[in-house]
């Protein structure tokens, strides 16, 4: 899990002119959370103290994100009802529904929507 | 520069579309745009920089020795960029290409490649007439027991929290592992806040008896006085332990300590996050799907592409510049990016060939000056082959399909696996959604010691497009050639 550098190492804006410190609300498996515009999902889950989102289709074994560079796919999460997103390389907005990725994506549940 | 925001906002066709927005790619496009070339440079993350330069324009990172200088200089590529005439694409994945065919399916003349790309959900594709790879190096993987429990991650991820958002690990941190940039990694988290509780290096000591010879070459290297300082600063200000080995990470639900052993005595630290690192290797996968040849390469220990003095590939149009063809670091990797622009560019007839030498020369030699000192790094952090061969038959080495090295050891040995590719058929070993990133380095390891040969012999995963995965919905919605139906409509 992570936590925010000091206010004394931050800065107020970025060098592209954004504020660094606006926050965003959105979900986690219903709760609700706030994080850094600018964020990826997987930075505002760990920010907020999430350290797994997704439980493996083999063992159900429970993951977190573990490269953050989009390399090994473990910070897989259904983000908005889409499953098998990587919270690593997707930023975060405003209202996101960011739900724990259970096993592998339900093909069954996919048919019953249709 | 044009930023792309909606996949339908990118041209049809381009001189030159290059992957990766890190200093390779940043450096390619400012001089393939200086030089003429429409192109696109495409990357997957929301912000320019790349690795080590990663979020350099949106970093909530405001004193600047947290990150230390060398980060700092990514600034001018990214205003480089800024100030061209390229599209950049953020969030935008390639997923492919391909030689472009004509309605008979013939190689179409002159060759364009077919680049999938795919961004937000929506997928299309864009005409290229070069290709620049430039999609940098990952992190070694460094199975050790334990290393999927929540909590435990890359130091690289470490370093990507606090540089895109300005994150340390909370709790006690312990690192571990090997490599130039472990210390440079630790330090930076402890100047960030990071409670650092161990450094466990497992660096062995005789790798540096056998680097010794090529320490003077290092010296002169202009790397030499940056590691130094380093080395001298992290030496009091970090909890270093030398000579560790057998990790064993463990804890219920996430982690809770790790155990170890120093200089043969077992050791136990209670801690909250661990983060591991072990150098870094190319990212072959694209070029390996794209069909560029590889070799093994001895110094730096894993597959790399095999490219020439203007990083063009083996595939004709297709060039690798930047760490994914070779571990340099970032100058070298902005300058190789340079030289492969101008390659491209002379190929499309904007440069002549005493131009592309006169432009190219000098940055050819300071290439040559900048990988100096190289094989001493490589030969003082060759992992050593308990790192890169788990002993412990239980520890996970395919991390999304959940296969041992107990596993993998038997199964080669009883059914007499030749090499990866036949392994996947038996226990899926690299068939799950990483694509043999993760495990592809230690299977090939482990599949070599059971057959008692040199790793080079066992080869590597043949990788397909797409090289991330794509939804079939993103597919369905690309529009398709006349070549395309009639191929399915017979
Ligand atoms: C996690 C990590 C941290 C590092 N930190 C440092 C450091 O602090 N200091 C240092 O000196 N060196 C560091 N390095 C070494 C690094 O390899 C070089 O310094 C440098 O970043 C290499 O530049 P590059 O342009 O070749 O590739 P990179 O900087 O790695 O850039 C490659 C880019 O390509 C993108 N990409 C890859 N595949 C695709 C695709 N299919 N579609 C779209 N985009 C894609 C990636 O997202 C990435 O942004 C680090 C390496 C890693 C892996
Ligand atoms: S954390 Fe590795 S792919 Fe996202």
């Amino acid at each position: 899990m992570f936590r925010p550098i000091s206010d004394e190492l931050r800065q107020a804006t970025s060098h592209d002119g954004s504020p660094s410190v606006r926050a965003v609300g959105f979900t986690f498996d219903g709760r609700r959370m706030t994080a850094r515009a600018g964020d990826t999902v997987a930075a505002a889950l760990l920010v907020n103290g999430v350290a797994a989102c997704r439980e493996t289709p083999v063992s159900a074994a429970r993951r977190g994100p573990y490269c953050l560079m989009g390399v090994c796919f473990d910070c897989l999460v259904v983000i908005d009802g889409v499953g098998n997103r990587q919270a690593c390389l997707t930023p975060l907005r405003e209202g996101m529904a960011v739900e724990t990725q259970h096993g592998a994506r339900d093909i069954g549940a996919l048919e019953r929507d249709e | 520069m044009k930023r792309i925001e909606d996949i339908g906002d990118l041209a049809v066709g381009y001189d030159l579309v290059i992957v990766g927005a890190g200093p390779a790619g940043l450096a390619a496009a400012a001089q393939a745009s200086e030089l003429g070339l429409a192109t696109l440079i495409a990357d997957e993350n929301p912000a320019p920089g790349g690795q080590i330069y990663r979020a350099i324009t949106t970093t909530p990172v405001k004193r600047h020795d947290v990150l230390g200088e060398a980060y700092w200089q990514g600034l001018g590529l990214a205003e480089a960029l800024e100030a061209s005439n390229c599209d950049y694409a953020p969030q935008t994945t390639v997923w492919s290409a391909e030689l472009g065919r004509d309605e008979t399916g013939k190689i179409a003349e002159p060759r364009s490649f077919t680049v999938g790309v795919s961004r937000a959900g929506k997928a299309r594709l864009v005409q290229a007439r070069r290709l620049i790879l430039a999609t940098g190096a990952l992190e070694r993987p460094f199975p050790v027991p334990g290393w999927t429990l929540p909590g435990v991650m890359t130091a690289g991820a470490a370093q990507i929290a606090l540089k895109s958002s300005g994150l340390v690990p909370q709790g006690r941190t312990v690192l571990a592992g090997s490599g130039p940039l472990l210390l440079l990694l630790a330090d930076q988290l402890k100047r960030a806040g990071a409670d650092i509780v161990a450094v466990l290096d497992t660096t062995p000591s005789g790798n540096f008896k056998a680097a010794l010879p090529l320490l003077p070459d290092f010296l002169r290297s202009p790397y030499a006085a940056y590691g130094l300082k380093l080395f001298a600063r992290t030496r009091f200000s970090l909890p270093i332990r030398r000579n560790v080995l057998e990790l064993r990470i463990s804890g219920e639900e996430c982690v809770e300590r790790i155990a170890f052993t120093q200089s043969g005595r077992p050791v136990t630290i209670d801690c909250d996050q661990v983060l591991l690192h072990q150098g870094v290797i190319p990212n072959i996968n694209m070029s390996n799907a794209l069909g560029c040849g590889q070799h093994w390469d001895m110094s730096m220990h894993a597959w790399t592409p095999t490219v020439d003095e203007w990083f063009a590939s083996s595939v004709p149009g297709i060039a690798i510049a930047g760490d994914g063809a070779g571990i340099a670091g970032a100058p070298s990797a902005a300058i190789r990016g340079r030289i492969a622009a101008i390659a491209a560019a002379s190929a499309v007839g904007l440069l002549d060939a005493t131009t592309r030498v006169r432009l190219a020369g000098p940055l050819q030699a300071e290439a040559a000056r900048l990988s100096r000192g190289r094989s001493f790094i490589d030969t003082l952090y060759r992992p050593p082959g308990n790192v890169l061969r788990p002993a412990d038959p239980a520890t996970i080495i395919c991390r999304c399909e959940e296969v041992c090295a107990g596993q993998i050891r038997d199964v080669v040995r009883q059914l007499h696996v030749q090499g990866p590719n036949q392994l996947k058929a038996y226990l899926r070993t690299g068939m799950g959604p990483c694509q043999g990133r993760m495990c592809g380095p230690t299977v090939i390891e482990l599949i070599a010691e059971q057959r008692g040969v040199p790793v080079s012999d066992v080869g590597h995963y043949r990788l397909r497009t797409p090289v991330k995965p794509i939804t079939l919905e993103e597919i369905a919605s690309m529009p398709q050639s006349e070549a395309a139906k009639n191929a399915v409509m017979r």
